[in-house]
């Protein structure tokens, strides 16, 4: 099963990541390679088989809602690559570009 | 003189108690004997020099928090990582007196089955250094192994304790999905990911068990286990032990592991163990498609969380968007970034039922089929390994001959369900691992036929070059 360039280029958007040339060309064929053993899961009929998605049989777990002491900030904020005013520094955003 | 290539945790537990020898020496002796034999195994990616604690050292794989050491789960988007607390399993070490000794190696984000993954280098095989220690925790395993660490612990998402202690011919533990907390573990796919420990003998990997287990109120999907029972004497009386035709006769198999296995088994009967066939027809033939379906998919959502924004590496960018997209190509090694996109793939718009859905069915099929094996056997073997250790960048250009690696230990995983590898025997001169497979918390049992098997065997887990 063959993935081609493109459909490479969206999942690499889809997950956030920025692909070289050589990596796109080297991505192509390996994914397909893989996608093609993983399709064998089709030959199966399991129209009348619920999926699993948890392997234990377990129902929502609930605790007390007790305050407790948050993380020091400026622990939290240490090992952050930018900081400004307790607040996590990011490049501006798209949105902010185009307004 | 403390020879820390021979003894067991339980020993040196004993000698700590005793007063024989304080914590700080036992540390002190694993320190220096991972400053002869680390350079040439590269099973830590980093050292403790000073103990904290009162009782015997333990390594952690690199994937478990440990506050104030870096952390880098085998990638450089953590590199210098300083993680602000501890996991729980961690946590659960101090509190029993432990010391960490170290962070062991592993494949980047415990994805792989060599440790070649890792962005810091491969970890190599005790017994043969120009061969893979397994993985992802050859660090952990290879550690054990070399005397390097009494024991440790390890993390398993579909092989990745397993299948290392097969390689390095020792024993490991992949608990019941739910026994151990993955609170401060990184996350490679939650509905598979289970951590548990490694060791030089069963009885070990039962009391290092008993630490780390029990529910936790940071992990919802922790429950309460029932008490471990030490596992004493030879006698398998009584136990009934299931041979799955399709796990002991599939392609790729070598002679020499089959033959060491087999011998095991009769051994098992010997020792008074009802020995019987059973089949599992479409969980080893579809197991490795399920896994690679559900396993990335849950890895495309949990590695989203590194953007360079909070921490970890951040590369330059004149947008949001760019920086995100540039850490991210730059932080991730290629197997991350195949996984990750596969996951995506399988849950994108007008793919999801045919990849995704469809592999969340074939895990019941998975499950059921093993729910009816346990109906007439109390547990289940099999080679752990289709393989001894392979040479390094043996399999490293193609990922799909790496999957193979975990053939047989996967199906199990997928079903949550609990596994021990134990040490049979050599091929070629290297380590031939059986893996002992039980219903959900029946880790007990599966300590019981372990232990007997370790017993009645007298496997030397100690590499001949290290004698």
């Amino acid at each position: 099963m063959a993935i081609d360039r493109e459909q490479v280029l969206h999942v690499a958007r889809l997950a956030r990541l920025d692909l070289t040339e050589e990596e796109v060309e080297r991505f192509s064929q390996q994914l397909g390679a893989i996608l093609e053993a993983v399709s064998k899961v089709a030959e199966l009929e399991l129209d009348d088989v619920p999926p699993t998605s948890h392997p234990l049989d377990v129902v929502n777990v609930w605790r007390e809602d007790e305050p407790r002491p948050s993380w020091p900030l400026e622990e939290v904020f240490g090992g952050a690559p930018e900081v400004e005013d307790e607040m996590f520094r990011v490049p501006p955003t798209a949105a902010v570009q185009d307004a | 003189m403390i020879d820390t290539v021979r003894l067991t945790a339980e020993e040196g537990l004993a000698l700590v108690e005793r007063g024989e020898v304080s914590a700080g020496e036992l540390h002190r002796a694993y320190l220096d004997a991972i400053a002869d034999r680390n350079p040439e195994l590269h099973a830590y990616l980093r050292v403790v020099e000073e103990p904290e604690g009162t009782s015997i050292p333990i390594a952690l794989k690199d994937v478990i928090l440990t506050r104030g050491v870096e952390t880098t789960a085998g990638s450089k988007i953590l590199e210098g990582y300083l993680p602000i607390y501890d996991a729980t399993v961690t946590r659960r070490c101090k509190d029993a007196g432990l010391t960490l000794l170290g962070k062991t190696n592993t494949d980047e984000f415990a994805m792989g089955s060599s440790t070649e993954n890792s962005a810091y280098g491969p970890t190599h095989n005790p017994w043969d250094p120009t061969r893979v220690p397994g993985g992802s925790g050859g660090g952990s395993a290879a550690a054990v192994t070399a005397g390097l660490a009494p024991w440790a612990l390890g993390s398993d998402t579909g092989g990745s304790i397993k299948q290392p202690s097969a390689l390095c011919g020792n024993v490991g533990l992949r608990p019941t999905y739910g026994t151990v907390s993955r609170y401060g573990v990184v996350a490679f796919a939650s509905s598979l990911d289970q951590v548990g420990p490694v060791a030089r003998t069963v009885r070990d990997c039962a009391l290092l068990y008993r630490i780390i287990s029990g529910r936790d109120t940071c992990d919802s999907t922790t429950v309460d286990v029932p008490e471990v029972v030490l596992p004493d004497g030879e006698s398998l009386e009584g136990v009934r032990i299931g041979v799955p035709k399709e796990m002991n006769e599939a392609d790729g198999i070598e002679p020499g592991v089959s033959e060491a296995v087999r011998r095991a088994i009769d051994l098992a009967a010997e020792l008074g163990a009802e020995v019987g066939e059973c089949e599992l027809p479409r969980s080893v033939d579809y197991g490795l498609a399920c896994y690679y379906l559900v396993a990335p998919a849950e890895a495309s959502s949990n590695l989203a969380r590194y953007d360079g924004v909070r921490y970890g590496l951040r590369a330059g960018g004149e947008s949001y968007d760019e920086m995100v997209e540039g850490t991210r190509d730059a932080g991730f090694g290629d197997e991350p970034k195949r996984r990750i996109m596969l996951g995506a793939y399988a849950l994108s718009a007008g793919y999801y039922d045919a990849y995704y859905g469809q592999a969340q069915k074939v895990r019941t099929v998975i499950a059921r089929e093993h729910a009816a094996a346990f109906e007439r056997f109390d547990v289940l073997v099999s080679p752990t390994s289709p393989t001894v250790a392979f040479p390094l960048g043996a399999k490293t250009q193609d990922p799909l001959a790496m999957y193979l690696s975990d053939l047989l230990t996967i199906p199990s995983c997928m079903a949550g369900l609990p596994g021990l590898n134990v040490p049979v025997g050599l091929s070629e001169g290297l380590p031939v691992g059986l893996q002992v497979i039980g219903p959900q918390f029946a880790e007990n049992t599966l300590f019981r036929v372990g232990h007997a098997l370790e017993r009645a065997i007298g496997f030397d887990v100690v590499p001949e070059r290290l004698r």
